[in-house]
């Protein structure tokens, strides 16, 4: 033992981490000392670090590689997840910097949190260990409770934080009771290792318990049923900004997680998993299409909307096959354009007296900025599952996987869902083209524009290449297969 | 210029306008007359290039032609492009009756034409693809992303109640397809491949052609409309425009009928056999029904749209009839219809954009001014009655005489659905048309201009053409749909043998 601690583990699989955090230490130290003026150099600089270290990503060769004691993997999937996220929250990050001048945000820790929490989700996605996961997780999560109250003088950003923080510690609480669980009947903290002994032992009613734990655990931080309580408030409170960057990145990193818990950890009990995963997939859409009727604030209906979204990329993952990998990964990549371009749009709801966000502020937005109305309902229609645009080959994607795997009733509930779900998204599109139109928005900062535009466009042209990512999806689904 | 893709062509060349169009700017009077030309021009050059592929199809040929073929989501599932002798007429159909709607939304419409324009041009891309789709996923690529226009074109220059109407008709489409789609999945992991010509071979088991059959019902029952779910077309006719109306009369409620004869019957016999007792019997309650529901109708475009309802009833009752007149006369029934519905929501724009109402009991007595009107006018409706010497009668009729060989009692019942609509449309007629011009509004009413003439008389002269001479429909439609019964009767005897044998 004393050996291996001597010598240094392999660093070079986990560069784009130790870059990510050196990174954020030595903007914290430029903040600290420069002062507020720094806080547009901070950012910029915290966007140059997250590209520097995807470009690592990208050129890092293909193969699977573990160091720290194998706690730590880089395998196909990881990189891929990875790159997504860190697409999250540079998108997030570039998209904040008009509204920080204009709402008086602009303090250099935003950046920085961002990249502390970048941090902790590609830790999340390369796991191997469950005390990797709760690493990973919990630097994640404290900088995203941070992050929700940020703006510390409003009693909504306060409120939020603060319950996100409470549920959010119960929710840890349950996955270190879950993972404490499986450590005792398998004695094991390894990916590999409770697999085997899984493998050798069978799934006593311990381990059972404890994978139900950790899927609690774990299906609260993507905001599944019946752990979403905490989404609709978090996500209204937050600034916006910041509801962004929660929606985006790390919904991607917690959903990688839990695909590489239950295909490495729990392989050998798919029997068991699925079930909990079909039930809580169910619940997420069923629930997301219901409650999002109801709501006006336009931020609180991307709640619910994202709660039935993760509902739907885990029909793929309930399908538990390599069909279904693949339908998940390319579902996060649709969502991961759809919500960031969709709330652009939402940042770009400003009038002279400041940020709106009731769904009626967008009134007769086509007569207003035509550009802007037609990108959102794409987006719209996007979101609804509707053909021709990107979330079609998403919800294809998934239900595919689920029809392959014989998973009917899931299937029929999940596509009835969708159905009801696009009453809301038609709603919006309805306020934007058919009603009379509300007083016309600020100019939107250029920033917001362009991811507007980016993730229309490529949502509106995905059909056309798909095959592409879908090779990629595959070659990464294939870490696990 | 043989190996050019023609079909592809025609399917995209709309979506080329739509673009063009995007790059005019402002919204002066002179911008919106360039648009709207440039997007007649471009139905014009759509129509023209499509009756190009009819003049190179061969209908002595029963199988695909013009095939195109091209990687896209990888696996097996791939863009592929045909047509043959049941798809192509609804492709002309289409290409047909867009400048007619395009002309006709020339002066009515004046609120965001650019908008309007490129709506149009967009759906019609998605109803020719829909005709020429040769691979299932973008069938349903297609058919899903029409509704996207529609709605637009619904609810932004609807009438009073457009919200409402565009949600119903978007949600209930929606419905039906999602069901279809899970079947479509299905399919595709049963045998390997959404290629149509493939899966026409592709011997499905009978429990699994069940589901599969019922799951496309779903969708095409309610794009049809059969009864019961056909409430949501009166609601989108008579709120739609009436160009919207035309399209959605004219080609839209036909994705229903094909997708019966395209999937449905060739794809699923066995199943398509065991429901046919279903499907007749909805028919008929269509027919009947919805015949009697128009008979008290207040409001002209919902009456014409419960017309439509009953005269669909003979489509899917001819279809599913599976012989030689039913099948070709349902095909029939269905262009006839595209045409003379079609027309009829034509001429209820005209008086529309007089009279600005659509209430039967405000007018009265129009042949007094507006003689022209009254003589088209006529025409239709007694193509809608199915007079013989219109179109409307050779489908009424092949219908009823297809399945009068298969279930006499179902020909007895559609048969009275013919007195029903002669009930409704006369009676139509003479409380618009005939009496005494007593209305002050209607005193200084015109007859039709030129335009107006030069959209619906081509109309009528065809519905004339096609009553008295049938044939260059039925010269197309035959070969295709011999083969497509041949191969259903061969395969509901093969599946006799095999229960012959398990016994």
């Amino acid at each position: 033992m004393t050996t291996e601690l001597a010598t240094l583990p392999n660093l070079m699989p986990a560069l784009p981490e130790i870059l990510l955090a050196v990174g954020a230490m030595v903007l914290l130290m430029l903040g600290a000392f420069g002062g507020s003026k720094t806080s547009q150099v901070v950012n910029g600089l915290a966007v140059a670090v997250l590209i520097i270290a995807g470009a690592i990503l990208l050129l890092s060769s293909g193969g699977t590689v573990t160091t720290f004691n194998d706690a730590f993997i880089q395998d196909p999937f990881a990189r891929l997840m990875k790159v997504l996220v860190l697409i999250g929250s540079g998108f997030s990050l570039a998209m904040s910097v008009g509204y920080t001048q204009e709402e008086k945000f602009d303090r250099f820790e935003y950046p920085v949190l961002v990249l502390l929490a970048t941090v902790g989700m590609m830790l999340m996605l390369s796991a191997n260990d469950m005390i990797a996961v709760y690493l990973g997780l919990e630097l994640q999560s404290l900088t995203l409770y941070v992050l929700s109250s940020f703006k510390r003088d409003s009693a909504k950003a306060t409120e939020a934080g603060l319950k996100y923080f409470v549920l959010g510690a119960l929710s840890s609480g349950m996955l270190l009771y879950g993972m404490s669980l499986v450590y005792g009947f398998t004695g094991q903290t390894s990916f590999v290792g409770i697999a085997e002994a899984v493998h050798v032992e069978g799934a006593g009613i311990g381990v059972i318990f404890g994978l139900v734990f950790i899927l609690a655990g774990l299906t609260f931080k993507i905001s599944a049923v019946p752990f979403h309580m905490w989404t609709p408030d978090v996500y209204e409170g937050a600034p916006t900004p910041v509801t962004a960057f929660l929606a985006a990145a790390p919904k991607v990193a917690a959903m990688g997680l839990i695909v590489r818990v239950v295909m490495t950890a729990f392989d050998p009990m798919d029997l068991q998993w699925q079930q909990v995963i079909t039930f809580v997939s169910i619940l997420s859409m069923v629930l997301g299409a219901f409650a999002a009727i109801g709501q006006r604030n336009i931020k609180r209906l991307m709640a619910y909307s994202s709660i039935s979204h993760m509902g739907y990329a885990l029909v793929g993952l309930a399908a538990g096959s390599s069909a279904g990998v693949v339908g998940v990964i390319v579902y996060l990549i649709t969502y991961l354009a759809m919500t960031l371009g969709t709330f652009a749009a939402i940042m770009s709801m400003r009038r002279r007296d400041g940020m709106v966000e009731r769904i009626d502020d967008l009134a007769g937005l086509s007569r207003n900025d035509l550009p802007m109305a037609v990108l959102l309902g794409v987006l719209m229609f996007s979101l609804a599952g509707i053909p021709w645009m990107g979330g079609f080959i998403g919800k294809w994607f998934v239900f595919s996987a689920a029809i392959e795997a014989g998973l009917y009733p899931l299937a029929i509930i999940g596509v009835l869902a969708s159905v009801v779900g696009a009453f809301y998204y038609l709603r919006i599109v309805k306020i934007m083209f058919f009603d009379d139109p509300a007083p016309v928005f600020e100019r939107p900062a250029n920033e917001l524009r362009l991811v507007l535009v980016i993730s229309g466009l490529f949502m509106a042209s995905m059909v056309f290449y798909v095959s592409p990512i879908r090779t990629v999806a595959e070659l990464a689904a294939n870490s696990f297969f | 210029m043989s190996d050019w893709p023609l079909l592809s062509t025609v399917v995209f060349l709309p979506l080329v306008g739509a673009m063009m169009i995007l790059l005019v700017k402002g919204d002066t009077a002179i911008a919106r007359r360039n648009i709207t030309n440039v997007a007649l021009w471009t139905t014009v050059v759509t129509f023209l290039i499509s009756l190009l592929i009819l003049s190179q199809f061969d209908s002595s040929n029963a199988g695909f032609q013009m095939q195109e073929t091209a990687d896209w989501l990888g696996g097996s599932i791939a863009y592929r492009m045909g047509v043959d002798g049941i798809s192509i007429l609804f492709v002309i159909l289409t290409t047909a009756l867009m400048p007619a709607a395009i002309y006709a939304s020339r002066n009515s419409i004046q609120k965001r034409v650019k908008e309007y324009m490129i709506a149009f041009l967009v759906l019609e891309t998605m109803m020719i693809g829909v005709f020429c789709a040769l691979d299932l996923v973008l069938f349903y690529l297609f058919f899903e992303a029409g509704l996207i226009p529609m709605f637009l074109i619904i609810g932004i220059w609807g009438g009073q109640n457009r919200v409402y109407a565009s949600f119903k008709f978007f949600l209930y489409t929606l419905a039906g397809s999602v069901l279809m789609l899970l079947a479509v999945m299905a399919m595709y992991w049963d045998a390997g491949t959404t290629d149509i010509v493939t899966l026409l071979a592709h011997p499905f088991s009978p429990q699994m052609q069940t589901w599969l059959w019922l799951a496309f019902f779903a969708s095409f029952a309610v794009k049809m409309p059969m009864w019961p779910v056909h409430t949501w077309l009166p609601d989108a006719h008579v709120q739609a425009p009436t160009a919207g109306s035309v399209i959605l009369a004219g080609v839209l409620l036909k994705m229903g009928g094909y997708g019966f004869l395209r999937f449905s019957l060739p794809m699923f016999p066995i199943a398509s056999d065991m429901f046919a007792p279903l499907v007749y019997t909805l028919s008929v309650i269509a027919i009947i029904y919805t015949s009697l529901v128009a008979l008290a109708q207040q409001d002209i475009k919902k009456l014409i749209a419960y017309s439509s309802v009953a005269h669909m009833g003979y489509v899917t009752m001819g279809v599913f009839s599976m012989t030689q007149q039913g099948v070709q006369g349902g095909i029939f029934q269905m262009i006839s219809h595209g045409i003379v519905s079609g027309a009829l929501f034509l001429c209820v724009g005209v008086v529309y954009d007089r009279m600005h109402t659509r209430e039967i009991s405000a007018y009265g007595g129009l042949v007094n001014r507006m003689p022209v009107f009254a003589t088209l006018f006529m025409i239709f409706t007694m193509a809608n009655v199915g007079l013989p010497g219109t179109s409307g009668f050779i489908g009424e009729f092949l219908t009823i005489i297809g399945v009068f060989q298969v279930n006499t009692w179902v020909a007895l019942f559609a048969a009275t659905g013919v007195i029903l609509s002669a009930s409704y449309a006369l009676w139509l007629y003479r409380r618009i048309i005939f009496g005494k011009l007593e209305k002050e509004s209607l005193k200084g009413i015109l007859d039709m201009d030129i335009r107006e003439k030069t959209i619906l008389v081509p109309l009528a002269v065809l519905t004339i053409l096609f009553g008295f001479y049938p044939a260059p429909i039925q010269n197309v439609t035959a070969v295709a749909v011999e083969n497509l019964i041949n191969n259903y009767q061969a395969a509901l005897s093969a599946a006799d043998k095999l229960a012959l044998l398990a016994q």
